[in-house]
């Protein structure tokens, strides 16, 4: 195949325009081989963001005619539209410059939804025996295979309306870590998450599980934190805390 | 939105189907038996039945829907959530008072 691409990328910060390049097309290409073509053949100032370039690493995703996607995995014959291919940074997210967005809000509500595990033993203990089949080990094997790409975060509609809200990527890593037996931080999760702008702001559009590469279903792990924060509140278990308003 | 306000939503339109429904078989009842208003006036004024059913509503109605303005104004508008929860909360006494005189002046003798 020897026809050329017409390839629109993003250029510029917050504010920027679109520049058309011409890419050659491969029987076999990736959207991501399409921008790295460009960085280094004909634009090397062209800033964008991959490493593992397998689909594990989570970092070059964008947004692909007008759809989040993870670029390394993502074939152009499957996107391609006329001969053309539109590629941006992701939405809901700072742009730093070009492809690259600024990734710290996303990570800082991960910290919010207190996503990082707290250990309640320490190496002197017998190891944790967790049978593969129990309930809640099953819970946490439907979400853990999340790559932190932002996919979800950048298709979320409340993501977009509401500051505040702490995403689906963040409340199903909640929800991985509410299922594990080891962990010693759930109240204070639980209160996390069920303040405003936690689970309960979601709408279920379900955005977040239509376009997660790893076909995760946030919106049902929402679902699952929606009911296990109910259930705690009606039983005083849990405080309400308020989150910082929206300036 | 937060688990209580979340729970009051819910929970109040739980309250609110059963009830919809009954309303909605009542108003084909009338309807199919050619029931007036003076006739409808004549069975509700009065009627502790008829008063609890639709002041219990009213109420149901206008915490669910205050909460679901509050929700919309905070996304939509750039109202806060503290001031989006008090125009919320204005717009829920409003429908509060409408109802419940709607409610009075079908119901009391």
């Amino acid at each position: 195949m020897t026809s050329e691409l017409k390839v629109s990328l993003w250029r510029g910060g917050q504010s920027g325009r679109y520049q058309v390049f011409s890419v050659p097309q491969r029987e076999n290409q990736s959207v991501l081989d399409v921008v790295t073509y460009v960085q280094r053949h004909l634009d090397p100032s062209l800033s964008y963001r991959f490493a593992c370039r397998v689909g594990v690493c989570g970092s070059c995703a964008m947004t692909v005619n007008g759809r989040p996607r993870w670029t390394c995995r993502t074939h152009v014959s499957k996107v391609v539209k006329n001969n053309g291919l539109e590629i941006g940074p992701l939405e809901n997210l700072p742009i730093i410059k070009d492809l690259a967005t600024d990734m710290t809000g996303f990570f800082e509500k991960w910290r919010d939804a207190r996503g990082a595990f707290i250990p309640t033993k320490t190496r002197q203990h017998e190891i944790e025996t967790i049978a593969p089949g129990s309930p809640a080990r099953l819970a946490v094997n439907a979400a853990i295979e999340c790559i932190n790409c932002g996919v979800c975060h950048a298709a979320c509609d409340t993501v977009r309306w509401n500051e505040n809200y702490l995403g689906p990527a963040a409340l199903n890593r909640a929800w991985t870590l509410l299922n594990d037996v080891r962990d010693g931080g759930n109240r204070e999760r639980f209160e996390a998450v069920a303040a405003s702008g936690g689970c309960h702001a979601c709408h279920s559009h379900q955005s977040c599980q239509e376009y997660c590469p790893q076909a995760l279903n946030p919106t049902a792990s929402i679902a699952g934190l929606k009911r296990r924060t109910a259930q705690a509140w009606l039983k005083g278990e849990i405080r309400i805390r308020g989150r910082e308003s929206k300036a | 939105m937060n688990v209580s306000l979340y729970i009051w939503q819910r929970a109040t339109a739980a309250i609110m189907a059963p009830m919809i429904l009954m309303h909605v078989v009542v108003i084909f009842y009338a309807t199919r038996h050619g029931i007036t208003a003076v006739d409808i006036l004549a069975r509700t004024r009065g009627s502790m039945g008829w008063g609890v059913f639709y002041a219990l509503f009213v109420v149901a109605a206008s915490i669910h829907a205050a909460i679901g303005i509050r929700n919309i104004v905070a996304e939509w508008s750039p109202l806060d959530d503290r001031a989006a929860g008090i125009a919320a909360f204005v717009f829920g006494l409003v429908l509060l008072g409408l109802g419940l005189r709607a409610v009075a002046v079908v119901t009391l003798p």
